[in-house]
């Protein structure tokens, strides 16, 4: 580490909206003539605005990036995260020369190759070897370098019996990982990965993310890696950049980064759920409402790490039904963390045509889970059958406080579970 | 700070500035490229590589029967097949380089979006393997002219046939040319793709290929000579069949006409190539 590799500086890309096409030739020549014959600035560039897709503006251009400007360094693993549409994949676009920016300069040192997606370019009519071959050349590699690793790329592929086959008869998960594999052998100084792990079945996956760890570990890589998958980010990278709307708006260690993108995209789910609008027509029982109601905090949703917390369900029927009702935590990657139903300590609910129940729910103390901020999802059941579900029902936080009595600890390398425990030394 | 970066990429770049170091590193890709669109021909086919005789075979038998049998047009003297299969040949080089050139970005749109790498390589690639598949339908016009050779028939060939590998290369410089500039205008404007499919046709009859340029009357020999290719066609079967006629001002017009455009579509293709992405 030391030196940058990637500087990206002030960075900006225009996209034009709408239908590029009818009447183009008139639109080139008036952007022409005014800043090439008139000098002026260009009029197009001025009116361009953030890439905010949700809302109507006034012009037809866009920023899908703007005023973007970072270093990497050297042997850097920086991970790139932000909601669809941010400017992630324009980003390594550009790096990866597909298509060049509208204002800025990107430098950079070392051979770059971006694993924008697996398999491109293979031919269907040529053979496995043939398309490594192919495949290979278009990423970069010279024929003698790829002639030295081909006996590990079949092997990593696992596609040794199918080598002189034509692509086309190969099932869609072997195209996949022949792809992955040819691109894993590159060995450029600078890496660009977009969302490749996304394919390949489970041992493939593993397989991967592995890959790119010894790239990036062992082999002192500069590695720039967009996912949705924030494990896979933690896991790989170092140091996060988030991008919003085009615009670059946290850039620091990658557990921070992470941690805070979560959090802007809970600020969703945290207004609630709003039991009034929804439609509940064609479902014979219902939820009408939920909240926590031992919470501390403004919004009662505040709750204690050692203690325990009490929730209520409003549910209503049309019909005679019996019911189970369940309630499941989830954090905000979404795995689950705990969940609590009925059915497993075997109560049935009986709710009359039209009758309208409250159920509570007393979860025991101490949580004893990491700090930080969870969602709640909650369904009932009849016989198993799924009468009524609502996912992000409501949020809540698990306060941090003094767990050994020796001070915080930083709540980003804070495991998910904690208990109190004691060591002897002899 | 003054690093030695490798990499500089910038919104704008110089009108001319080709990247030719690029084009020499991905040489193997160039070979790749080549290699695929040869060996792809005849995969899964009967005939394989005779293919590349059937069709100039055919093409000439049809001519023979269309143009020398009912339309009655000279062929200066030489034996209709070797008239024929000459022009057929050549132009067969040229159009399929032409299409080649012209289709770089709308048949490699899914792979420009995804990796970089010099676009030249493609069109380039794409004359290589057109001038293997042209090399291997000489080896069709050396026997049909062997044949004609040993029963005594009326050709000659002379020093003019040594400029064969010149007229090659200006043949697929003019369709590189062309190529290039149809290629990076119909990204943006779709129009261009009709227009060129029966352009490229009426084109063939604007050349001498069915035809000598003698059998032209004086009143459209001019327009004929307009068009850079005829010299290029003329000398082909001047020198190797001693019809038609060797003009150097011809050729030198052909040459100069190549140069300028070669110049304008690498600057046109320069520009498209940055932002093709965006427009496709």
């Amino acid at each position: 580490m030391g030196d940058v590799a990637i500087q990206f500086d002030h960075v900006g890309k225009l996209y034009r909206l709408g239908l590029v096409g009818t009447g183009t030739l008139s639109h080139d020549l008036n952007r022409w003539w005014q800043t090439k014959v008139l000098h002026h600035e260009d009029p197009y560039l001025k009116v361009g605005e953030t890439n905010d897709r949700a809302h109507k503006g006034n012009s037809d251009y866009v920023w899908a990036l703007k005023d973007i400007t970072f270093d990497v360094k050297e042997g850097e693993v920086v991970g790139i995260i932000g909601k669809n549409g941010a400017g992630k994949s324009t980003l390594l676009k550009l790096l990866s020369r597909v298509t060049s920016p509208t204002t800025g300069t990107i430098r950079a040192r070392g051979r770059i190759a971006s694993l924008l997606e697996v398999g491109t370019g293979f031919h269907g009519e040529m053979t496995g070897r043939e398309n490594i071959f192919m495949n290979g050349s278009i990423l970069g590699m010279t024929r003698a370098e790829i002639n030295r690793k081909l006996d590990d790329i079949v092997e990593f592929a696992g596609v040794e019996r199918y080598i002189d086959t034509p692509v086309k008869r190969y099932s869609s998960g072997m195209t996949v990982r022949l792809g992955f594999a040819v691109a894993a052998f590159l060995d450029p100084e600078i890496l660009v990965v977009d969302e490749v792990l996304a394919v390949g079945d489970a041992e493939f996956q593993k397989k991967a993310i592995g890959k790119m760890q010894d790239v990036s570990s062992s082999e002192g890589r500069t590695v720039l890696f967009v996912s949705h998958n924030m494990g896979a980010i933690r896991n790989l990278c170092h140091r996060g950049i988030i991008l919003e709307d085009g615009c670059l708006v946290g850039d620091g260690d990658v557990y921070e980064v992470v941690d805070r993108y979560l959090e802007s995209s809970r600020q969703a789910v945290r207004e609630g759920f709003d039991f009034g609008s929804r439609d509940v027509n064609g479902k014979k029982a219902y939820f009408e409402g939920f909240s926590i109601i031992s919470g501390k905090g403004d919004e009662g949703n505040v709750i204690s790490f050692s203690k325990g917390f009490d929730c209520e369900l409003v549910v209503r029927s049309r019909s005679s039904v019996n019911i189970t009702a369940r309630v499941a935590v989830f954090d905000l990657s979404d795995n689950r963390i705990m969940a609590f139903d009925t059915a497993d300590i075997g109560e049935i609910i009986h709710l009359s045509a039209g009758e309208r129940k409250t159920l509570h729910c007393h979860v025991e103390e101490p949580l004893f889970i990491r700090p930080g901020h969870y969602k709640v999802n909650i369904s009932i059941r009849q016989g198993g059958y799924l009468l009524d579900h609502i996912v992000g029902a409501a949020s809540f936080e698990i306060e941090e406080e003094d767990f050994y009595g020796f001070g915080r600890f930083s709540s980003s390398d804070m495991p998910l579970v904690l208990r109190h425990h004691t060591w002897t030394t002899e | 700070m003054a690093k030695d970066w490798t990499l500089v990429i910038k919104p704008e770049k110089g009108l001319l500035d080709i990247d030719l170091k690029g084009i020499w590193r991905y040489r193997d890709l160039w070979y790749m490229y080549v290699r695929r669109d040869i060996v792809t021909v005849y995969k899964q086919t009967i005939l394989g590589p005779l293919w590349f005789f059937i069709q100039p075979i055919f093409t000439t038998v049809m001519y023979m029967f269309v143009f020398g049998g009912l339309a009655g047009i000279s062929t200066d003297g030489v034996p209709q097949p070797l008239f024929y299969l000459s022009g057929i040949m050549l132009w067969n080089y040229f159009s399929e380089c032409f299409n080649g050139a012209s289709n770089t970005f709308s048949a490699n749109a899914g792979i420009f979006g995804k990796v970089y790498f010099p676009r030249l390589v493609v069109p380039l690639a794409s004359l290589t393997s057109n001038l293997v598949k042209m090399l291997i339908q000489l080896l069709l016009f050396a026997a049909v002219y062997v044949y004609y050779v040993v029963i005594g028939g009326p050709v000659s060939i002379n020093a003019a046939a040594l400029l064969f590998p010149v007229l090659v290369l200006m043949l697929a410089l003019h369709a590189l040319s062309w190529g290039l500039v149809v290629s990076s205008l119909t990204s943006k404007y779709r129009d261009l793709r009709y227009l060129v499919g029966f352009g490229l046709q009426l084109f063939m009859y604007a050349t001498p290929i069915i035809y000598p340029l003698s059998a032209a009357g004086d009143k459209f020999r001019w327009a004929l000579e307009l068009n850079p290719l005829t010299p290029i066609f003329e000398a082909f079967k001047y020198g190797f069949l001693g019809a038609g006629s060797l003009s150097w001002n011809g050729l030198i017009y052909s040459a100069v006409f190549m140069a300028v455009m070669l110049f304008f579509s690498v600057i046109i293709f320069n520009r498209v190539e940055r932002n093709f992405m965006d427009t496709v």
